[in-house]
This record gives structure tokens, C-alpha cells and sequence, in this order.
């Protein structure tokens, strides 16, 4: 527990004021601009904005500039940002099945309806510094109709039962930025939370899943990325417009079947979705959600990534950075008292010593 | 199905630049005023996705929108809901859409207007699908052993 503290307004004016002097650096070099930051640090943007739990590029911008790079800052400040603003109602859900695909691959297929498609991708790359980062001219490229979007793998196994069908008992999902946690979670409220968890950590706990704490045999079904209409029912018209488009990676995971007396046995899945090139942390997501559903499927929950009370209470890094870095602020009165019981634990066995010395 | 026009119109306007609804609105002669029913507003629409892309509603996470509501001269209302925060974006695609309930401006309109701006963004998808074609792959299975 920390506590009030007075004074230190003047050291604490000169720290921000230093703060915005480094955060500026030498003068001579140009400030970056929002259109920079967004345009050629789209990854940054894409992290903040699915950490924030807010998709407004020019806002991860700002915040991404503000926190001088630091994207856990740049997350807590467009958190904070979010809380100023009013919410004005909850969208469709988003249909990720009529994506224009951006990219698309599937490593359970090699030939699936709609093909394959890299799209803009690290993979295959060889990770070799680049010092000069030539920007090929795709300009003369000769514009293709847009192919209508694939079927999902998860459907065409879906026709010949082989694969569980994605759950829908028609009630309104939770939502953890308002409804108090309970355990065990819904599905939905464990993927809201998945959704705006720390990249790292998922990918951490995917990774455990992988090499045995929680086994699920995972493979990646299908990823595919692009932008989806948002579409809204705004009060006064009573219908569903678009509104705008968001774009999003998405990962559904095949792992390995399960069945019952009642039905047979049948794939098993597990889902991601993030904004924007968020293949990573939408697999991480999707492996994690996987194990979360242990306790359902009638597993054993022996890994941390089944657990749902430790994955879903620490994977919001806002939170936990929040938790880690209060440990700076003033605990004078704390370790006082601390350090006099300490003193006199100490003296208390010098004394008993003492008696014993002279006893003997 | 009714409102199948206004759903275009809508989505056209929501997904132009900015800069080409003023383009757009400079180049109609006579351009009515408006008033604003409530004051232009920007919030927060939470986004909702479904469970393994097909099953049951989730939260996904929150974007930015802004809505107007605007009334022209003559009485006709116009709306509209933007992602993002610009609210001069917003007021122009609730002003164009009050001047699409008109029926005798609509079909000039409809063909000046909503027209070119939906086939700039084909245009545009069909570039992006172009760029991305030339990524289709064919991964040839290697027998092993053979």
C-alpha cells in the first residue's frame, strides 16, 4: 500500500518538461509525423490499436508519437483517451466470410477453393538487415476483378461433419468493459479478453500449449486477413448501414478431435482475431482460446494456458503494468513499519543470544 | 429491401475521402443550407464479431464513429454514421444523403456523385486484388522417399 505524499510539484513539472525534450531529441532531426508513423509503422499501429481495444489509426498514431515508441505507454494512453468518449451503441457482428482477402493460406490444404494467397508477408523472408529498403513501383500492376471470397476451411469440413460447428445459443455476449469478471467465463467474454491481451503473453502461453503444458494439437485451418464493412443500426433509421471498414487478421484453428457417446468424433477449434496484421497474436489467441475450452471437452486442466482465472486476469497489459509499476510510488510507511519489525526481530535474537552466552 | 438504395448511398458516402464529398458538394450549383438537429457527435461503436467467424456475437474491441444529423432549407433530414472522428465528413454525408431523399435531385445525383465514387473504390480494390494475385501460390507436396 502506498501513501499520500506532499510537495515535489516542481521536480515533477521539470521531469515532463525533460520528458518532452527527450521525447523530441535533437533538433536537427525532423518530428515524425501521424501520416508517417501510420503509413510506414502500420505494425505499431496495428499492436496499439488491438491492445487499446480501439480501432482509430490516427489516434495510435498520436498516442504511438506521444509515448515516443513505447507501445505498452501508447496502449494505456489510448485507453485512457477511450473512457473520454461516449459509446453510442454495438455493432453487426463483423462477416469475416465476405472479406476481400488480402491474404489467405491454409496449411491443413494445399488445394483449397479460392487458393492461396502469401499477400504482403514476413514468411519466407530472410531476415537480413536491410540498409537500403528499396519500395519496388507495383503501380503498373494491371488491375484483376475481385475474386469473390473463399469459402472458409472450417465450412468445408463442416459439410461432412468433421469439424465441431461454431457455437450459437442466441443470448447477448458479456462485455468485460462493463460486466464484473466471473468464473467460469463465457466463451465471448474469454474472446473479449483474448482480443485486447498482451501480444506477448498470448504468444508465451501458446507457445506452453505447444510444448505440452495443455496439448491440443493445433493447425492453422485457415488465416486470412483484409477489411470488413462495419455495419450499424443507427436508432433513427432502423436498418443496417456501413459505417466504415476495419481491417483484421483472423485464425481458425483445427486441433484435434474429441467425442462423446452422444456424438462422433470431430475436429475441435479455436479462434483469433485481431486488427490489422495481427497474425501473431490472433494464432497465439486462437491456440489460447483452444485451451481454455479444456474444462468443456472434458480435459484435464493441468497447463496454465487452460486455466481461465490466471490467463483472462493477467493478460490485459494495462492492468499489469499498472500492478508491476505502482511498486514505485511512495511506500514510506509500508517499509517502515516493515523495517521495524525487522529491527526488532534482530534484536530480540541478539538479546536471546546474549542469554544463552551467559547460561552457558 | 426498400431502403436497399439508401444502404448504397450511405456506404458510398461513409467510405470516400472527405476530400471528394467537398469536391462533390462545391460542384452543385444551387447547394441548400442545413441546420444541425443535435450537435455533431463522435463515440464509440462497440464492434462485435462472431465466435469462429460464424457462431455467436463477442466484443471484439471499440473503433471511433461520428454521427450527424442535419436538417436542409426546405425540411428534409439527413443522417449519417462515420468511422472516425471527422466531423466535417459527417455533416457532408448527412448533408448528401438529405439530398438524396429528394427524388427529383436523386437521379443526377446518383449518377454525379454516388456513381464516381463507387467506381474510384473498385478501382481501387481491383488494384490492391491485382497486387495481391501475383502472391498466389501453388505449394507442391514433396513425396518423401521417393
Amino acid at each position: 500500500m502506498y501513501v499520500a505524499v506532499k510537495g515535489g510539484a516542481a521536480a515533477i513539472r521539470a521531469a515532463h518538461e525533460l520528458l518532452a525534450d527527450v521525447r523530441r531529441g535533437d533538433r536537427d532531426v525532423p518530428q515524425v509525423d501521424l501520416a508517417q508513423i501510420d503509413q510506414q509503422l502500420g505494425g505499431a499501429v496495428d499492436r496499439v490499436m488491438a491492445e487499446a481495444s480501439l480501432y482509430d489509426r490516427e489516434l495510435a498514431a498520436v498516442a504511438i508519437r506521444q509515448a515516443r515508441g513505447d507501445l505498452f505507454e501508447a496502449v494505456f494512453l489510448l485507453r485512457a483517451y477511450r473512457t473520454t468518449l461516449p459509446r453510442l451503441g454495438d455493432s453487426e457482428p463483423l462477416n469475416t466470410g465476405a472479406m476481400q482477402v488480402d491474404r489467405r493460406i491454409s496449411a491443413t490444404f494445399k488445394d483449397l477453393p479460392g487458393g492461396q494467397v502469401l499477400g504482403a508477408t514476413f514468411d519466407y523472408t530472410h531476415r537480413l538487415l536491410d540498409f537500403e529498403l528499396d519500395a519496388p513501383d507495383l503501380s503498373a500492376t494491371t488491375p484483376v476483378c475481385t475474386a469473390p471470397p473463399p469459402p472458409r476451411v472450417g465450412d468445408l469440413l463442416g459439410a461432412d461433419g468433421l469439424i465441431e460447428p461454431n457455437p450459437d445459443d442466441g443470448s447477448t455476449p458479456a462485455d468485460i468493459t462493463r460486466d464484473p469478471p466471473t468464473y467460469p467465463a463465457s466463451r465471448a467474454a474469454r474472446l473479449q479478453a483474448l482480443s485486447r491481451g498482451d501480444e506477448g503473453f498470448l504468444l508465451a502461453l501458446g507457445y506452453s500449449t505447444q510444448r505440452g503444458y495443455g496439448w491440443s494439437h493445433p493447425f492453422a485451418g485457415e488465416i486470412r486477413r483484409g477489411f470488413v464493412d462495419v455495419e450499424f443500426v443507427p436508432e433513427e433509421l432502423g436498418f443496417a448501414i456501413t459505417i466504415g471498414k476495419v481491417e483484421v487478421t483472423e485464425v481458425d484453428m483445427v486441433n484435434h478431435f474429441s467425442g462423446t457417446e452422444d456424438t462422433p468424433p470431430c475436429f475441435t477449434r479455436g479462434y483469433g482475431l485481431a486488427f490489422g496484421h495481427g497474425e501473431r497474436k490472433a494464432m497465439s489467441m486462437a491456440l489460447v482460446d483452444r485451451a481454455l475450452r479444456a474444462a468443456e471437452l472434458g480435459e484435464d486442466v493441468a497447463g496454465p494456458a487452460q486455466d481461465q482465472e490466471f490467463v483472462l486476469s493477467h493478460c490485459d497489459n494495462v492492468e499489469a503494468s499498472g500492478f508491476v509499476q505502482h511498486l514505485k510510488l511512495p511506500h514510506y510507511v509500508d517499509f517502515q513499519a516493515e523495517l521495524d519489525v525487522l529491527r526488532r526481530l534482530r534484536a530480540e535474537r541478539i538479546e536471546e543470544e546474549a542469554l544463552k552466552e551467559a547460561a552457558e | 429491401m426498400e431502403n436497399e438504395p439508401q444502404k448504397a448511398w450511405m456506404r458510398a458516402l461513409a467510405l470516400a475521402p472527405r476530400a471528394r464529398l467537398e469536391e462533390a458538394r462545391d460542384a452543385i450549383a444551387d447547394a441548400p443550407g442545413f441546420t444541425r438537429l443535435r450537435p455533431t457527435e463522435t463515440g464509440l461503436v462497440m464492434v462485435r464479431a462472431r465466435v469462429g467467424g460464424s457462431g455467436g456475437p463477442f466484443n471484439f474491441a471499440e473503433m471511433t464513429v461520428t454521427r450527424a444529423s442535419i436538417r436542409l432549407d426546405d425540411g428534409t433530414i439527413g443522417q449519417a454514421w462515420i468511422a472516425g472522428r471527422d466531423t466535417k465528413h459527417a455533416e457532408l454525408a448527412a448533408w448528401f444523403d438529405a439530398l438524396l431523399q429528394d427524388k427529383a435531385r436523386r437521379p443526377a445525383l446518383l449518377a454525379s456523385v454516388i456513381a464516381p465514387l463507387e467506381r474510384e473504390r473498385h478501382a481501387q480494390d481491383a488494384a490492391r486484388a491485382a497486387r495481391v494475385a501475383a502472391t498466389r501460390v501453388d505449394f507442391e507436396t514433396v513425396v518423401r522417399g521417393a
